[in-house]
């Protein structure tokens, strides 16, 4: 069995370090004659002192919190509706996680359609609710830019952590309820004293992992907006992108995928702990 | 009956969010392109299938679908054959610090793709398989086989093991009991994961987009996205590519939603 740990070793161990050993050299694929001298921390210098990383850092944090607090209130919102009994429960699950499996290129371009096509279908139906006065052009402002994001990223994931929270909440035992009930609680006192406390677990692993995936968002921004209008709403993975294969500074990119990593390694040794003692070190089946 | 009317109306709600943004693709790839101008309406348009016809008349849409299929069923049967010896070792085998293998592995899914981008770059640069097949089946593999490890790990810990200690008492070896035993035990299991690998795969961005240079080599998603008309965007067309890149997915989805659910959620949360 000792191939197979190596070779699990080798498909995650290796490429990282090779990034690490990257982000401290001078790397650039258009100046082959400078060869790959090393320059220590430099290019770690260079991204904490440009504006545009720092602003890429800033979007990155704001899509990360508005997406995951939004998700996890819809989700708790669905997961409770999808935990009641109800006819046809199989076909609105598949429903409901039909967002989460198409792939997220078309998921952007749905959204794209929605709020730029040429019926304008968002703006026009704000309209009609009242909501507006007269028509956005969404994608041309700095801050409007994000509402097709953000919305398109919580119409994708809802769906997955509502699962997640779902799982939660059925192995809670019923007769918990039947006794509040019996003493007197309403609703929402059996939501606040029973429900939330006992989901919480499933609450934070859901709200990590989402914290992690959205971490690195690429495909969703790339289509919607290509992080424009300018920079407006360029994450990391997309300043990223554009340092390796657009400027092809493959040190200084390298030094940039680095510091996501890391604030994911941080993320997912947080989560491991969470999801932890029971996953890893159990020994029964 | 007030509760059965309020879980219907709860129904609807859940159901439209999912499928309105599909539904309304699906009516717009079919209206033609004079008529996708005017304000949406209720009134009756007739439907046409210009957008998918010129989609593979012209647009030669084929060859990213046949670039996807090759790609996404390579990976998923190398991640599967690497994948499950590993995920058997680490169910069955106990050994020091493989609590921190198992975390290593889970943690190798949600590593941001982006960094590493550069080794693999510079490595298929190196031995020429930039814009290949290869080239990508061998990225992909970075996150395929830790996906299926990190399932077929919960899958096979749920296997009673009474039934390989018997199989070992008889004298098989190790392998053979992995090989004759456990596999065909875990084929649901398997398949499963095979499925949401696929899935995984079909729907990948970042890598195909940085590891291919031109349409010959696409594969669905990056077709999509790089989709240009020669004035505007051709909404037609692009949504019907969404669509069909979509009828896979969505079939997959309705066929197996339980067990994709079941095996996304134990994999996830439950011990």
């Amino acid at each position: 069995m000792a191939p197979a740990l190596i070779t699990v070793a080798l498909v995650a161990l290796a490429p990282i370090a090779w990034t690490a050993w990257e982000s401290v050299h001078l790397h650039d694929l258009r100046m082959p004659w400078l060869g790959q001298p090393f320059i220590g921390l430099a290019n770690y210098r260079e991204a904490l002192a440009d504006p545009r990383f720092l602003e890429a850092v800033t979007h990155t944090a704001i899509f990360v919190l508005l997406t995951v607090s939004l998700e996890v209130v819809c989700g708790m919102a669905l997961a409770l509706a999808l935990n009641r009994a109800m006819a046809g429960r199989g076909l609105l699950r598949a429903a409901a996680v039909l967002p989460w499996a198409l792939p997220t290129v078309v998921v952007a371009l749905l959204w794209r359609f929605a709020f730029e096509g040429p019926q304008d279908i968002a703006s026009s139906g704000l309209m009609q609710l009242r909501i507006l006065d007269a028509p956005v052009l969404w994608f041309a402002g700095a801050v409007t830019a994000w509402v097709p994001i953000v919305t398109a990223d919580v119409w994708r994931m809802t769906p997955f952590v509502a699962l997640l929270l779902l799982a939660g909440l059925q192995q809670i035992d019923p007769s918990l309820y039947e006794a509040a009930r019996m003493d007197g609680a309403g609703r929402w006192t059996q939501f606040r004293a029973i429900t939330l406390p006992l989901v919480a677990p499933a609450l934070l692993v859901a709200t990590l992992f989402r914290a992690l995936d959205a971490i690195r968002v690429f495909d969703l921004v790339f289509v919607l907006t290509a992080g424009g209008p300018g920079t407006a709403t360029e994450p990391l993975s997309l300043y990223a992108f554009a340092a390796l294969m657009r400027h092809l500074r493959f040190g200084y990119g390298s030094g940039v995928s680095m510091m996501m990593f890391a604030a994911a390694f941080l993320g997912a040794l947080a989560l491991i702990r969470l999801i932890g003692a029971g996953h890893f070190e159990r020994e029964e089946a | 009956m007030r509760v059965r009317t309020a879980n219907a109306i709860v129904a609807g709600v859940i159901a439209f969010l999912a499928l309105a943004p599909l539904m309304v693709a699906l009516v717009a790839s079919l209206t033609p392109d004079a008529r996708l101008f005017d304000a949406p309406s209720a009134a009756a348009v007739r439907l046409v299938g210009d957008h998918y016809r010129a989609l593979f008349a012209e647009r030669a849409f084929w060859v990213p679908i046949r670039n996807s299929l090759i790609v996404a069923t390579a990976t998923t049967i190398l991640a599967l054959a690497l994948g499950a010896p590993c995920a058997y070792a680490l169910a069955r085998w106990r050994f020091r610090g493989r609590g921190a293998v198992l975390a290593l592995v889970l943690a190798m899914s949600m590593f941001p793709q982006i960094s590493v981008v550069p080794p693999l770059f510079l490595l298929l640069r190196a031995v020429g398989l930039i814009d290949t097949y290869p080239g990508l089946v061998l990225p992909y593999l970075t996150f395929a086989m830790p996906l299926a490890v990190w399932f077929l790990v919960t899958v096979f810990r749920q296997l009673p093991v009474e039934i390989e200690e018997a199989a070992m008492m008889d004298g098989a070896s190790r392998f053979t009991t992995f090989r004759r035993i456990a596999l065909p035990l875990a084929a649901p299991g398997l398949v499963t994961t095979g499925l949401l690998t696929f899935l995984y795969c079909w729907n990948e961005f970042l890598f195909a987009l940085t590891f291919t240079l031109g349409p010959e080599r696409h594969t669905v998603p990056v077709a999509i996205a790089l989709f240009r008309g020669q004035y505007q965007v051709p909404w037609g067309e692009v949504l019907a590519a969404a669509l069909v890149a979509t009828t896979p997915i969505a079939l997959l989805v309705l066929a197996a939603q339980r067990r994709l659910v079941s095996g996304l959620t134990s994999g996830g949360v439950k011990g």
